[in-house]
């Protein structure tokens, strides 16, 4: 007998969603669209760093206020945090899983390598572990200045300076932001993909803006421990 | 010509393979890859061997049937399907990899030859309008807009042959999905199943261990019909649409 | 006795044919035609050999309808059948244009294509049925071609003065496919079809004078299974590749139909076969195949040969006044869009003449230097790129420099399994469709007509009809593999398939198969005379002789085996290529893809012989009488049984292009 299409299954739309590949894709996508809006604004706060300690402190000091009366102290700066530590499990889980499928799809490898896509795309993984990385040492160093050499709270200005004293911390950091531009290059327009709104006119766009928010922003956050090593900021 | 070819060999799915190397001459530039495959395969089984199992068919680059992983390119060097492949495109002396489709979803069958069987079942989970025989309108009933007929051809050009699941590092099978869901969804014929159709396809083509989508574009450089990468964004529109709309 | 020492038989007749006026038979069989109760079909079940146009459509309108439907096909999926290769387009009476066409015009043209050498009731109801094929496949989804305010778009192909082919650019074979296939989808999805890919049909199984299965071969494990039903299609295509190089796929091959036959089921008129002209000439003896061009080329590009022979200069060396366009020359009225036929024999003789260019002298000149300087290269690029981009990445020539070379190439088989009115065989239970049957295309098939008629068949013939064969066959005397009949076909399959694995000789299928091909194209292709045909019928028992001295397969029966399936499929070939240098022998006159130079008009055009062979020559196959009782000695003489044709509606006239 002619049967319809299967109409037998209806989850919920997060259970669609989580359920494949391509709604965890969208999940990742919009994960990310996320922190790259969170993104740009940290930077335009940590550019401050350049007009002195005064005005950079005081930028640390509204990020706590900012809301009230309506919201209570701190209350936007937690809000802030558990939007972006849901946006960075859900990222990372999903990349995680599917990242799992992808090499199961694939149990045998050819014999005839051959690079293939372009590097960004092929270092989204491991850029991507490296900023989880990165991001872990950056809130015990920054945020709850577990490993900061300075550690006096209400002073990020100088706790920032006294970390990126070390040469080598400002090194890791250097190198989180290049993995963060090239993450960022691939990550921007194939969220756009995955959200479907790309298309082939739309293309050009696209990936003009990846390809600045990418330098901008890596430029930007690189500027800061290159100026504290060099002595500018101090 | 002369060549040196290495090929895959594996007798049966559940014993391993190697790669098996022979040399071949005599090799005329205006032979396609098959033909030269063929030349090999004479002389294996005078010479009391197996010949090389490969899938092939019309060797006019429609069918789909040819599958070979050529120096690591699925269809070869060339932008079409191995059958279309001239020997031309290849220099005298030349060393050639010859291995088949990778991927947990086509497992390998013998030689070169897999199991794409897992394709047919994307299809048949939705990949249809569902329309008895005779039970049609007039076929000008329905006008469709022309840029719409246009966008629907580009993309029931797709011959399933495989090449975008062999070339992608994920083995994913997404362009093969997204062509035929947007074949489908954007004619006014197919718009009743539109939803049922993108959610079921994805959710089969999950099921048979294909991998995710990267972006990476290789399955759009690979496919001798020119599907577009945007294909795919196109169907995550579908899908996000359908999974709203279910809801 | 030797094999042309053929018998004639009873006539053969055709029983299912509806009389009275001709517009109202297929409805009046329709209503006669008995129908199986809903509840009882799914108690019925239905084999349907190859999932092309033909068989992919019945099958999933069979299991629409209820029955269920087993379907068989020897590539990794039905959606690979060689229908997929079609280029041009199909044919339907919609008279969308209001240019003049109707269902009576394109039955009109049908037959006369056919050169009147098919039946008028068969063709009638394919110009008919024309009209729902389209409906259903846009329905289906499949994306014909469209104009600007977005109704569907139609061209004129092959010579015809309206305008009735709709087209899917140059692919509407795979567009319709994938539309059949997709439909078959749905039903194996709702599990109303079982679906085997990779399972070739090697016998069929006749019970009490009823086709009841097949024997078929799974091609990855070697197993040799039996499988049952109340009734059996076969829809596994055509024979060109008894001829090597054809436009065929290469496993297209003719075992199912040619094991029917030798079960009881008569074949008719096997060397109706077309060869078209515009193909890609060979280039060497690596070729495996030969690829078609559409042939709308010729609409714009002008054919010649140099004037004198052995003239090796580069085309475009060779000045206008040396050169001969032998088509404009010889037909000044149609030039080169003369028909088919006529463009590929014209082809051969200028070869044969020894002007032919190109490697081994096989091709003439296809020239667009004219259009391009007519029309700029821009409008040719954009009517014909893509041939011209196929065409440049097989020879490495571009065809906007040097003008292109084609050949002419086996293409179609007309003839095939006889079939009555309802697509049954004379095997009672088992129909064929499509290009396995020879019903509607006469002695010559027109362009665009192969996929209406395979369409037809499939969606909307069979269905019809095989209820009524059905309703008086209901299902109450189940057959399975324990019957003595069923056990002794897998027993002659399984000695068939060890006796060629056992014989390990020294050449290999592929070098038996390109012998025959030859040894047809030479002397039944496309000119054929009394003399080349007895020396084929003296050659063919040698060369059969000679493969099961010599043949050599390597592995076993036990596995994946492609060289077996060659061979195989070379056992059928060559029973058949005999029976079709003998109709080729018999039938003394010249109509359409049959050209006896024997038979022609004193300016060297086909000539007919209405009143000695108006008729389908239907043969019956008859065993061996003495030697040996495996298959190396060949079948006996056949039995020759006549139908009558006779024209109601379309009178026979010559066909003149001059």
């Amino acid at each position: 007998m002619a049967l319809d299409t299967r109409t037998d299954r209806r989850p919920s739309f997060a259970g669609l969603l989580w359920g494949s590949t391509v709604g965890k894709k969208t999940a990742m996508a919009v994960s990310g669209v996320v922190m790259l809006l969170y993104l740009v604004a940290h930077l335009l706060g940590n550019l401050k760093i350049f007009f002195g300690a005064g005005e950079f402190d005081a930028y640390g000091q509204w990020l706590r206020t900012v809301g009230e009366p309506f919201l209570h102290h701190e209350w936007f700066l937690w809000i802030a945090r558990v939007v972006l530590v849901v946006c960075v499990v859900t990222h990372g889980v999903a990349a995680y899983q599917l990242s799992r499928r992808d090499i199961a799809a694939r149990p045998t490898g050819y014999v005839h390598k051959r690079r293939r896509a372009s590097y960004a795309t092929r270092t989204m993984r491991w850029g991507g572990v490296i900023l989880a990385l990165f991001i872990v040492w950056h809130i015990l160093d920054l945020t709850t200045l577990t490993v900061n050499p300075r550690a006096e709270s209400g002073h990020p200005y100088e706790n920032l300076v006294a970390s990126f004293d070390r040469w080598y911390v400002a090194a890791f950091y250097i190198v989180a932001m290049l993995a963060l531009g090239l993450h960022i290059r691939h990550g921007f327009w194939s969220a756009a993909q995955t959200l479907g709104v790309g298309s082939r006119a739309r293309d050009r766009v696209l990936k003009t803006v990846a390809d600045v928010l990418a330098l901008v922003l890596t430029a930007g956050f690189v500027s800061l421990p290159v100026a504290v090593l060099c002595g500018w900021v101090s | 010509m002369k060549l040196t070819l290495r090929v895959w060999r594996q007798k049966s799915p559940d014993v391993p393979g190697a790669m098996a190397a022979y040399e071949v001459d005599g090799i005329s530039p205006d032979m396609s890859f098959l033909e030269m495959l063929d030349t090999l395969n004479e002389e294996l089984i005078l010479g009391g061997q197996e010949p090389v199992a490969f899938d092939h068919d019309c060797r006019e680059g429609i069918c789909g049937a040819c599958s070979l992983v050529i120096n690591g390119d699925a269809h070869g060097p060339e932008r079409t399907t191995t059958c279309q492949l001239h020997m031309r495109s290849f220099r005298d002396g030349d060393t050639i990899d010859v291995e088949p489709w990778r991927a947990a979803a086509f497992p390998v069958v013998k030689d070169l030859v897999v199991d794409r069987s897992s394709f047919d079942r994307i299809i048949q989970a939705g990949g249809y309008v569902a329309v008895p025989t005779g039970a049609a309108p007039d076929a000008h009933a329905t006008p469709v807009p022309k840029p719409d007929a246009d966008f629907a051809f580009e993309h029931a050009e797709c011959i399933g042959c495989g090449a975008c699941v062999a070339a992608c590092p994920n083995g994913s099978a997404m362009l093969f999905t997204s062509a035929k869901v947007n074949h489908l969804n954007v004619l006014p014929q197919g718009a009743p199943e539109r939803e049922s159709r993108v959610l079921e396809m994805v959710s089969t083509m999950d099921d048979e261990g294909f991998g995710g989508c990267t972006l990476a574009g290789e399955c759009a450089t690979a496919c001798p019909k020119g599907i577009p990468l945007f294909s795919i964004t196109s169907m995550n529109r579908e899908f996000v649409r359908a999974a709203r709309k279910r809801r | 006795m030797a094999f042309s020492d053929y018998e004639t038989g009873d006539p053969v007749v055709d029983e299912k044919a509806p009389g009275g006026p001709i517009a109202e038979r297929w409805d009046t069989r329709r209503f006669q035609a008995k129908l199986v109760n809903p509840a009882n079909r799914r108690k019925q079940s239905v084999l349907v050999v190859g999932t092309g146009l033909a068989g992919g459509a019945a099958g999933a309108t069979l299991a629409e309808q209820g029955y269920h439907v087993v379907q068989f096909c020897y590539q990794d999926s039905p959606r690979r059948a060689h229908s997929i290769a079609a280029q041009g387009g199909i044919n339907a009476a919609k008279n969308y244009r209001n240019d003049g066409d109707s269902v009576h015009r394109l039955f009109y043209d049908t037959v006369k294509g056919g050169d009147f050498r098919s039946r008028e009731s068969n063709v009638h109801r394919l110009a008919q049925v024309s009209v729902e094929i389209i409906d259903q496949c846009v329905a289906q989804g499949v994306p014909f071609a469209r104009e600007y305010g977005g109704l569907l778009d139609t061209r004129s192909f092959g010579g015809v003065q309206v305008s009735r082919t709709f087209y899917a650019r140059g692919q509407t074979g795979q567009q319709l496919l994938l539309g059949a296939y997709q439909a078959l989808s749905r039903q194996i999805a709702a599990g109303n079809v079982e679906m085997h890919p990779r399972t070739e049909m090697l016998d069929l199984i006749v019970v009490d004078g009823r086709a009841r299965g097949i024997v078929a071969r799974d091609l990855v494990s070697g197993r040799i299974a039996t499988y049952f039903g109340d009734a059996v299609v076969l829809a596994s295509g055509g024979y060109g590749n008894v001829f090597y190089l054809s436009t065929n796929a290469m496993n297209s091959n003719a075992t199912a139909v040619w094991r029917a036959h030798r079960r009881g089921a008569y074949f008719a008129n096997p060397c109706f076969t077309q060869i078209h002209p515009t193909c890609i000439p060979r280039t060497g003896d690596h070729q495996s195949k030969l690829t078609l061009m559409s042939e709308s080329l010729r609409n714009d590009g002008r054919i010649w040969v140099p004037k004198v022979k052995g003239d090796l200069r580069p085309a475009r060396e060779i000045p206008e006044d040396e050169r001969d366009y032998y088509l404009e020359r010889i037909y000044p009225a149609f030039g080169n869009l003369v028909p088919r036929d006529i463009a590929s024999r014209a082809a051969k003789n200028v070869c044969d003449e020894g002007r032919g260019v190109g490697p081994g002298g096989q091709g003439v000149y296809l020239d667009f230097a004219d259009a391009i300087g007519r029309m700029g290269r821009a409008k040719v690029e954009e009517k014909y790129g893509n041939l011209f981009d196929m065409y440049e990445r097989i020879t490495a020539e571009n065809p906007y420099e040097v003008p292109m070379r084609i050949y002419p190439a086996v293409h179609y088989t007309m003839g095939g399994l006889w079939v009555d009115y309802d697509l049954q065989t004379t095997v009672p239970g088992l129909f064929a469709i499509g290009e396995a049957n020879f019903s509607d295309h006469g002695a010559n098939r027109l362009g665009a007509s192969a996929l209406m008629q395979g369409l037809a068949d499939g969606y909307f013939v069979l269905p019809s009809t095989i209820n009524d064969y059905l309703a008086r066959h209901p299902h109450d005397d189940a057959v399975d593999a324990g019957h003595p009949q069923a056990a002794a076909v897998v027993r002659q399959t399984e000695e068939r398939l060890a006796r060629l694995l056992a014989v390990d000789g020294d050449r290999t299928p592929d070098s038996f198969h390109r012998e025959i091909g030859e040894l047809m194209w030479e002397f039944c292709g496309m000119a054929r005379t009394e003399s080349g045909l007895r020396k084929a019928l003296e050659r063919i028992p040698e060369i059969r002789a000679e493969f099961w001295r010599r043949i050599k397969v390597p592995g076993s029966g036990e596995e994946f085996n492609q060289s077996l399936e060659k061979a195989n499929r070379i056992v059928d070939y060559l029973e058949l290529a005999e029976l079709m240098c003998l109709d080729a022998l018999h039938r003394g006159e010249s109509c359409g893809g049959h050209f006896r130079e024997e038979s022609q008009t004193p300016d060297g055009e086909a000539a007919r012989r209405d009143e000695e062979f108006s008729y389908a020559a239907a043969w019956e196959y008859r065993a061996a009488g003495d030697g040996p009782k495996d298959e190396s000695g060949g079948p006996g003489a056949p039995v020759l049984h006549k139908e009558d044709l006779v024209f109601e509606y379309v009178h026979p006239t010559q066909r003149s292009y001059a």
